[in-house]
């Protein structure tokens, strides 16, 4: 398709402030977080890296981290697990109710986190009896971690269709050495997308954790949130949001990246 | 080696539905040792089935398949001296060309030097000669082709099973490929067993042809007592063209390019008037369309004579080429 030069220039001018809109106050809490002034006087009169050292000696964020992570490592393993099995089911079987199923397993994400938050905390609390710790934190952000496990698997396995398998077989290997040499190398860069999303995913989660979380459970997201209106703590908060703002770069660009890959046939 | 007219794989009362679809429908049938056996029949007719059962893919739901011998009905696929070439390769995409050619051996613990040798030899023996380090998606159509090819080869299976392996390719490298593979299984002396639904295709290739419908094996025999006595009326039109007419009160068979076609002249015992309806030159030969007396068509395929649409013609044949079914 080619379009005339004025409307070449009106789209490109549209994506820009699209773009703009989103990247910009991005990009100033990335330089507040460098700003000399604790008030963040704009433009800055001077830069400095002593929030950074102050956000890295302070023991309530880097605590905060390590529950993050705990968290998002712990859900995304679930996940992979999980969300895998579902998927060959779902792929290489007929069962009764297969169609239900798959939509249940979706829905998840698509649900306010406002209603799985209280719905989830409803069920440990009061029908399960178990109090809110970090693991309520793991299985409430496993329930929407699945979803993009399983649908990066599912597509993956529908595409990759049973011939391989059947060949690898009919070449003499049995079941279980198919899905280790044959299986897995060709679901590896799907389940891994999958698993980098679901990390992400769970890592900037703050609506299901607020309901999940026990006391002195604390995530990143969740530490921003409460510091966020302390003086004090602001300019650690900028820190902190400036190193989340590099941190699921990496992961979607990879995913991206990964996904990419696999739809060009691997090599070109 | 087992001698030839020894048999391979021996299949009795096989049967398998799947839902209300009754696929395969009680096949017997004896596959000799080096043989190129096709099964033919269109689409639907249970060849591929019992193709894929022989394989493992699909289990029976009655009857047997013996190879070598021994039932292996039960037997997962894995466990049968059997390697298929599949209609989509099916190669492993992450695999380079020779790594694909290897999994066999390297699955079954051949040790590393050994399985390169044989792999290189079977990439020789299909003719891609220093494609080892290729991709799949790297390769033509034609060369993945004989890249499952060696693949299945390359374990000296005691049957070749072959699933419309040339349905993908365009027509003139389909035909190079037929002659290609005739050879290379005259040159390794494995039983092939060979799907397809293109009867041209199985005449050129077969030692014996299984026709199939319905689940049923409809006749088995060389690809000449196929073509020349058809055992069914099913059989004489999958097979080959077939004009259906009446003479002296009796409906008759009889092929179209056994028929001459001429002004004046007769060849043969068997002659009837008619008017020349249609010329179609088809290169070497013509295919014309005679409109006969009592209102019936026959079409004889000739070289090319000198008559034009609207003649009078006199169409022939000897009786011993007619066959009723």
């Amino acid at each position: 398709m080619t379009l005339s030069n004025r409307a070449r220039y009106a789209l490109a001018s549209l994506m820009g402030v699209g773009l703009a809109f989103i990247y910009i106050p991005l990009s100033v809490v990335v330089i507040n977080s460098f700003n000399a002034s604790r008030t963040f006087s704009w433009p800055p009169t001077g830069l400095s890296l002593k929030w950074w050292s102050k956000a890295i000696a302070n023991t309530g964020v880097r605590q905060a981290l390590g529950w993050s992570v705990a968290a998002g490592l712990s859900a995304t393993a679930i996940a992979l697990l999980l969300g895998t099995c579902l998927a060959f089911a779902v792929s290489r079987y007929e069962f009764f109710g297969k169609e239900v199923i798959s939509l249940l397993v979706v829905l998840p994400i698509s649900l306010p986190g406002v209603v799985t938050g209280i719905a989830l905390s409803n069920a440990f609390t009061k029908q399960l009896g178990i109090s809110t710790s970090l693991l309520t934190v793991i299985i409430g952000h496993a329930t929407f971690c699945i979803v993009v496990v399983y649908n990066n698997a599912l597509a993956r396995l529908r595409r990759m269709g049973t011939s391989l398998q059947e060949a690898s077989m009919d070449l003499g290997a049995n079941g279980f050495t198919t899905f280790r040499l044959i299986t897995l190398p060709n679901l590896a860069s799907a389940l891994f997308a999958g698993g980098l999303l679901a990390f992400g995913l769970s890592f900037d989660e703050i609506v299901v954790t607020t309901f999940t979380a026990g006391p002195g459970i604390q995530t990143l997201p969740i530490w921003i949130y409460d510091n966020l209106f302390r003086p004090n703590q602001a300019p650690v908060v900028n820190v902190v949001a400036a190193t989340l703002v590099v941190f699921s770069l990496i992961p979607i660009y990879l995913s991206q990246w990964l996904s990419q890959d696999s739809t060009s046939g691997g090599r070109f | 080696m087992l001698e030839s007219g020894d048999v391979t794989v021996s299949i009795r009362n096989l049967t398998k539905s799947f839902g209300k679809v009754q696929a395969v429908n009680g096949v017997d049938l004896d596959i000799y040792s080096g043989e190129f056996l096709t099964l033919l029949g269109p689409s639907g007719s249970g060849k591929t089935t019992v193709l894929r059962m022989i394989a493992g893919f699909e289990k029976p739901d009655s009857g047997s398949i013996y190879l070598g011998g021994e039932d292996v009905s039960q037997l997962p696929p894995y466990e049968r001296d059997v390697n298929t070439v599949f209609q989509d390769y099916a190669l492993f995409p992450h695999m380079d060309v020779l790594s694909n050619i290897e999994y066999g051996l390297r699955v079954q613990g051949i040790e590393k030097t050994e399985r390169k040798v044989r792999s290189e030899k079977a990439l020789d023996q299909v003719r891609l000669t220093g494609y080892g380090d290729r991709k799949p998606a790297q390769l033509s159509g034609g060369q993945r082709q004989r890249v499952a090819l060696a693949r299945a080869l390359v374990n000296r299976p005691s049957v070749l099973l072959l699933d419309e392996p040339l349905g993908a390719l365009d027509l003139k490298l389909r035909e190079q490929m037929q002659l290609e593979l005739k050879e290379l299984q005259r040159e390794v002396g494995i039983t092939f067993v060979f799907v397809t639904h293109d009867q041209e295709e199985a005449l050129t290739m077969s030692d014996r042809i299984a026709v199939f419908d319905q689940g049923r094996i409809e006749q088995l025999g060389t690809p000449r007592e196929i073509y020349e006595n058809p055992k069914s009326a099913f059989v004489s039109e999958f097979v080959g063209q077939t004009n259906k007419i009446t003479i002296e009160g009796k409906k008759i068979n009889i092929r179209p390019e056994f028929v001459s076609i001429s002004s004046s002249a007769t060849l043969g015992d068997k002659s009837l008037e008619g008017v020349l309806r249609d010329a179609i030159f088809v290169g070497a030969t013509t295919r014309y369309l005679v409109g006969l007396e009592n209102g019936e068509a026959l079409i004889s395929i000739k070289p090319t004579e000198p008559l034009s649409v609207g003649d009078s013609v006199v169409v022939s044949w000897e009786s011993k080429r007619e066959f009723l079914v």
